[in-house]
């Protein structure tokens, strides 16, 4: 059985670009802080949407408040390292971080995972410490994730002593964890979106150590036509007897015929997704927020429907 | 008012940028299957998007790192489509630079090397880039489609061939394969070596010094195939697109697509909005008329459908219902178009079409439907 979203203190959201991976981050973070958890939502992917999400300016690597509960900040890899060799190696750096961190930056770029490890360090140790109660990482895209999640294996087998490498023990003891850590795979119901869900998921059994928590389907429409009532709404369109014959009226019929569609994909997505994962995974269905165009105003509406899912 | 197809005219490579999830793919695709049938020239469609359903589409079991040609497009034209693949792509260009098969080998056999191909930072977008200026000299086709990575806020795969250029170049890789080279460490490195030494471990410095040692062998080509790609993407008979929907994400990282390429003096020929609701869901008589419907008697209708009463007023309710959701989104969209047709970037309406296009008929026509879409040129 998967432990409840509640009890997790540290969750990954992930998710193909424009699945709106970010807004549901956002929504889950405020939802669990609305639920009195001490909550740190982390950007790694893109800054820019969170702070949207809260209309917040940009946001930095050190923390700002939201509220009483929730906290915000955005991953930098060189305030990380800075604040890692601050901890770790007691380093005199105020002077000497520049040609460092260039360095750094320079073996990042070749050596796998040593960029990563920075990042899930950082969220890992902050679980650790116990800061706060649940930390909530908006999670680079489905293709990276596993990346990510993978970095301290990806070191272990590359790094064979150094500080670094005893460094990797107690994340993945986290990140391992399946009562404290987990991925939220966060998709819509069209193909493409799901069929990397999919992958995603198998990645993250065989790749990584960490565990899937649930998959959320965003913006699912809905339906208010009821089931029997579809042959008589497609009578109508072909037959447009009066009062339905008004030519105004086109856009009445334009508007159901693209909803149908919106249905039947939606339809054939969701039992692909759900023949392709375990029974035990849950699937969260997030309904497209119509009315709401802030990002601000949609992070609310999603956050009020997760509210029952953590509640 | 011009057409897409006007606009693309004798363009030899169209690059399409933009975010994910927006039908960039399909939409790529979808106007190679249009220029090879509207024209007579040979077109290849290279597609970073694994999707089945496009190989579906084209009637192919798979699309893989060769091009593969697709039959009966129903032209004068012929379309092939190829899939990057980065890791063979990558292997294919270290063969090909490499000093002699020996070094060629020990880079392909090196740890890091086969980390790095997969997960290098852009390693993905130098090679599209890359893959892309192979095929331009190859001259096999006289249009390239390039549907890039859907990167977010980032136009990484136009950097991406300087970066290599400077990152071969770079003072920092001096540092670090100096020693290895016998040389003295120099001063500005010590630090970098101590601190790297206490962290990374001694030996893992090592391997990272190794392999760039071996790379260090392919500098020269590297470079020059970076600056050679960078001339080819600023070319007139280069020609890029942004593609989004409407939704305000898209719409935002379409905006930094097009501000960013337009910075870097690239010709950005048209912005194509994809998937926009029908535009009678927003016409102003259609509030009207809903309304009188609400109030409407409904015997006529009885009689007609053969449905009771009961039935047509639910069902009647629910398309209003309906109606009134979808005229919200219609409404804003039909607002950010009018918008966006104020700036100097054509754009493309493309309405969302019926059915996901899982074969060549839904394909073609969307393929059509873009070609024959008119936008307003600026001079």
């Amino acid at each position: 059985m998967t432990p409840p979203l509640r009890q997790r203190r540290l969750l990954f959201v992930t998710g193909k670009g424009g699945v709106g991976k970010t807004t549901i981050a956002a929504g889950l973070a405020r939802a669990m802080a609305s639920a009195g958890r001490r909550v740190l939502l982390c950007s790694v992917d893109d800054r820019s949407d969170l702070a949207d999400a809260f209309s917040l300016p940009p946001l930095r690597f050190e923390p700002v408040r939201v509220d009483q509960y929730l906290s915000v900040m955005a991953m930098d890899t060189e305030a990380s390292l800075r604040e890692y060799l601050k901890i770790y190696l007691k380093l005199p750096i105020v002077g000497r971080i520049g040609p460092v961190a260039a360095a750094f930056d320079f073996v990042a770029t070749a050596a796998p995972g040593v960029r990563e490890i920075l990042t899930i360090g950082k969220v890992c140790y902050e679980v650790r410490e116990e800061h706060y109660d649940t930390v909530i990482v908006d999670a680079p895209a489905t293709g990276h994730v596993t990346g990510y999640l993978a970095a301290p294996q990806a070191l272990q087998s590359l790094v064979r002593v150094g500080l670094i490498r005893s460094q990797t023990d107690w994340m993945l003891q986290i990140l391992s964890d399946e009562s404290l850590t987990g991925v939220i795979a966060v998709t819509t119901a069209e193909e493409m979106p799901v069929s990397e869900t999919l992958q995603l998921l198998t990645a993250i059994r065989q790749d990584t150590t960490t565990h899937a928590a649930a998959v959320v389907v965003n913006r699912v429409v809905s339906d208010i036509l009821v089931p029997r009532d579809e042959a008589l709404a497609q009578q109508l369109a072909t037959q447009r007897p009066s009062p339905f014959d008004d030519p105004r009226l086109d856009g009445l019929f334009a508007a159901e015929r693209f909803a149908a569609q919106r249905r039947e994909v939606s339809r054939e997505h969701l039992n692909v997704l759900r023949d392709g994962i375990p029974s035990t995974l849950p699937v969260i269905i997030q309904p497209y927020c119509f009315g709401a165009t802030t990002s601000a105003a949609i992070v609310a509406d999603v956050a009020a429907s997760l509210a029952e899912e953590i509640s | 008012m011009t057409t897409l197809g006007d606009v693309i005219g004798t363009s030899k490579v169209v690059i399409t940028c933009g975010p994910g999830g927006i039908g960039k793919t399909t939409c790529a695709a979808a106007l190679g299957v249009a220029v090879a049938r509207s024209t007579e020239r040979r077109v290849l469609v290279v597609t970073v998007d694994p999707a089945r359903r496009l190989a579906d589409a084209l009637g192919l079991g798979g699309i893989g790192n060769d091009a593969t040609v697709v039959h009966d497009v129903g032209g004068a034209g012929e379309l092939s489509v190829a899939m990057l693949d980065t890791k063979a792509s990558w292997d294919a260009l270290i063969r090909r630079h490499a000093p002699d098969a020996t070094t060629a080998q020990r880079i392909l056999d090196n740890a890091l090397y086969q980390n790095i191909t997969g997960r290098f930072i852009q390693s993905h977008d130098y090679i599209a880039m890359e893959r892309l200026h192979e095929l331009v000299e190859q001259d096999l086709y006289d249009l390239i489609i390039v549907d890039t990575p859907p990167t977010r806020n980032a136009l990484d795969f136009l950097d991406a061939p300087s970066r290599m250029a400077d990152f071969f170049s770079s003072r920092l890789l001096r540092w670090l394969i100096a020693p290895a080279r016998g040389g003295v460490v120099g001063f500005a490195a010590r630090p970098f070596s101590q601190i790297a030494d206490k962290i990374l471990g001694g030996q893992f410095v090592g391997d990272i010094t190794e392999f760039f040692l071996l790379l260090n062998t392919m500098y020269d080509g590297f470079v020059q195939r970076a600056r050679e790609v960078e001339m080819l993407l600023a070319h007139d008979d280069t020609s890029f697109l942004v593609i989004s929907t409407l939704e305000s994400v898209p719409v935002t990282e379409a905006e930094f697509f097009v501000r960013e390429l337009s910075e870097r003096h690239l010709n950005v020929r048209g912005w194509i909005l994809n998937r926009v609701l029908p535009p009678s869901i927003a016409s102003d008589d259609l509030a009207n008329a809903m309304d009188s419907l609400s109030h409407a008697e409904l015997a006529a209708a009885v009689d007609a459908t053969g449905a009771d009463d009961a039935s047509l007023r639910r069902v009647r309710d629910a398309l209003v219902s309906n109606t009134r959701r979808w005229r919200d989104v219609a409404l804003a969209e039909r607002q950010q178009t009018q918008q966006l047709q104020s700036r100097d970037v054509p754009v493309f309406t493309i309405p969302t079409l019926d059915g996901e296009i899982s074969e060549l008929a839904g394909l073609t026509l969307l393929g059509d439907v873009l070609y024959g879409a008119e936008g307003v040129v600026k001079s």
